[in-house]
């Protein structure tokens, strides 16, 4: 059964899937079908992500999400903040992946400020990066695989997580909100023996993705679930705006590590990996092969890690060190400075993008000179790969839903913002 | 950093090549060049035109579509769309101004289905109605809320 309402339309709302129903129901000739609501408490909706959908038995008619239930407005708060402090605010936009929202951010602002960043900062930046995407992808693996039925890999993939979160605390003093990096640089210098740990984790790390592949792909129910469910073409992923692994994995090569680098990222060496199956199953394979290029791009880090500083050479704008501060009288004002008033910010409009571990992230920045941004907009990749949830599942089973939500790896805490 | 280049005829001639400008050479009514982003502005009715062009041009992937508020200077609102080309490696941001009072702009769904979202995101915070477009309801606040958060005569704490 195809929807009557509007057989060609992307994206109906929720009353155009309820007037649909209503029309089958009229229409003697087809069985009746049912509107059923998921969420937005539904455990494998990771959030509160809300579809109403329209179903034939088992098989999805039509289907809309509803959004809007975490909308916190950081939008509008970001403009009544000083630039320095719009940071915190990032970190609860995609809060798997607390690293690329400062990064995004801080690019954008040092972009209006022409800001030159130690080479130190920004190799600190790409491995902080790096080991970000690993944690977004170990949460991301074992949510999947629990919304699918095995439980197990769940606990592996967090016992991993839990070694990366604590090499975050001792960077940051968080663990989730991190807001390590700052405009112009890094907050602080890593303590002593951090770089070992981050090397003793990136030793055992590629064997630990193994061991959940060696869970996994194997497994014939896991297999069976996953393989040919929710088709997306190449020409469908890039008329809906679908980034990221779900990109690659229908076989459009875009990374913006690679193909508009930022930070550096053209100093590394790494593979994209690609797939042109754009099934649940390429989404899978292709995630778990972005970890193990993530380690890589993480080593290279560490392997070539520069002494200096941490950050730019713009007192005026980060602040001064404490021992500088309770010496020196210029410290000591611009701290204040900073503090109380902030700073200003050339006049312009940028639009910077990194590439997160759910695709294209991008932060656009509007400054009028003052101390506070006019508008800070964010294109958070996990609105725009929502769209294209109803070209997947119409037509599919209703059971399969849950298996394409898991492999679109959405965060509603950036769609909502 | 070189410095911004503020006028069409300044970037055309700073950017002859450039596909987008182009691709635009009819409909563009201004253009800017700073901190290497092209921007380029049409007028409102040619908005469709517009990205159909740069469309044909190679900019194949519709990123972001927002809008700024500038209070209280008039035309009012600047709608801005970010387009990318996967081949040429290049974005192009495209600029649309309109009045405060009862601002409307055609949607560009027809060009990019995955506008939809983000036009339905700027009616909803900004109170600019996308004309044509399939489903032009609230996405952020619920259906009967009143006023446009992200204006800037909206209070930060909300109304009491």
């Amino acid at each position: 059964m195809s929807p009557v309402a509007a057989p060609e339309m992307v994206n109906p709302g929720i009353n155009d899937v309820i007037e649909d129903a209503k029309r089958h129901a009229k229409d003697p000739a087809s069985d009746q079908t049912m509107v059923l609501n998921m969420g937005p408490q539904h455990p494998s909706t990771h959030g509160v992500l809300r579809l109403v959908l329209e179903i034939d038995g088992e098989t999805v008619v039509s289907m809309a999400p509803d959004i809007g239930y975490l909308h916190t407005g950081i939008e509008k708060t970001a403009e009544a903040k000083f630039y320095q402090q719009v940071v915190p605010l990032t970190d609860r936009i995609d809060y798997l992946s607390p690293m690329c929202n400062n990064l995004c951010y801080c690019l954008a602002v040092e972009k209006l400020l022409a800001l030159e960043i130690p080479e130190r900062a920004q190799t600190i930046r790409v491995l902080l990066n790096e080991l970000t995407r690993i944690q977004s992808h170990l949460v991301w693996l074992g949510t999947h695989a629990m919304d699918i039925g095995a439980l197990t890999v769940f606990l592996y993939c967090f016992r991993e997580r839990e070694e990366l979160l604590r090499l975050f605390e001792a960077v940051a003093g968080q663990r989730m909100m991190t807001s390590y990096f700052r405009i112009g640089g890094l907050s602080m210098e890593p303590p002593a023996g951090w770089f070992d740990r981050v090397q003793k984790f990136l030793n055992i790390m590629p064997s630990k993705i193994a061991e959940y592949e060696g869970l996994l792909s194997g497994n014939p129910i896991w297999y069976s679930r996953l393989k040919g469910v929710g088709y997306l073409s190449p020409e469908d992923a890039v008329r809906l705006g679908v980034t990221g692994p779900p990109l690659r994995a229908s076989g459009v090569d875009w990374d913006l590590r690679r193909d508009m680098p930022y930070t550096g990222y053209e100093k590394y060496t790494f593979k994209v990996p690609i797939s042109h199956d754009g099934d649940v199953w390429a989404r899978y394979t292709i995630r778990l092969e972005e970890m193990y290029e993530s380690v890589k791009i993480a080593q290279q880090a560490l392997d070539r890690m520069p002494e200096g500083r941490i950050t730019a050479d713009a007192p005026k704008i980060i602040l001064p060190d404490r021992e500088e501060m309770k010496t020196q009288m210029e410290s000591l004002i611009h701290h204040f400075k900073i503090v109380t008033e902030g700073f200003g910010v050339p006049a312009g409009e940028v639009f910077q993008t990194v590439e997160s571990p759910r695709g294209v992230m991008g932060y656009y920045v509007v400054s009028d000179g003052t101390n506070k941004p006019l508008r800070v907009h964010m294109r958070n990749p996990s609105y725009a790969t929502l769209q294209a949830l109803e070209t997947m599942c119409k037509g599919k089973l209703l059971g399969d839903v849950v298996a394409v939500i898991g492999s679109i790896d959405i965060v509603l805490g950036e769609i909502d913002r | 950093m070189a410095d911004a280049l503020m006028s069409l005829d300044t970037v055309c001639a700073a950017l002859p090549d450039n596909a987008a400008l182009l691709a635009l050479r009819d409909v563009a009514v201004d253009a800017k060049w700073d901190r290497n982003e092209l921007t380029v502005t049409v007028a409102p009715g040619d908005i469709i035109a517009a990205t159909r062009a740069v469309q044909a041009a190679g900019y194949n992937f519709f990123e972001d579509c927002t809008a700024v508020y500038w209070y209280p200077s008039e035309p009012r609102f600047q709608v801005t769309y970010h387009i990318v080309s996967t081949t040429m490696k290049e974005r192009v941001r495209l600029a649309v101004l309109l009045p405060g009072d009862d601002p409307a702009v055609d949607s560009i769904t027809s060009v990019w289905p995955s506008s939809n979202f983000y036009e339905r995101e700027v009616f909803d915070l900004f109170g600019i109605r996308f004309v044509g477009h399939p489903n032009l309801v609230r996405i952020m606040m619920p259906l009967d809320w009143k006023g446009h958060p992200l204006r800037k005569d909206y209070p930060v704490e909300g109304y009491r």
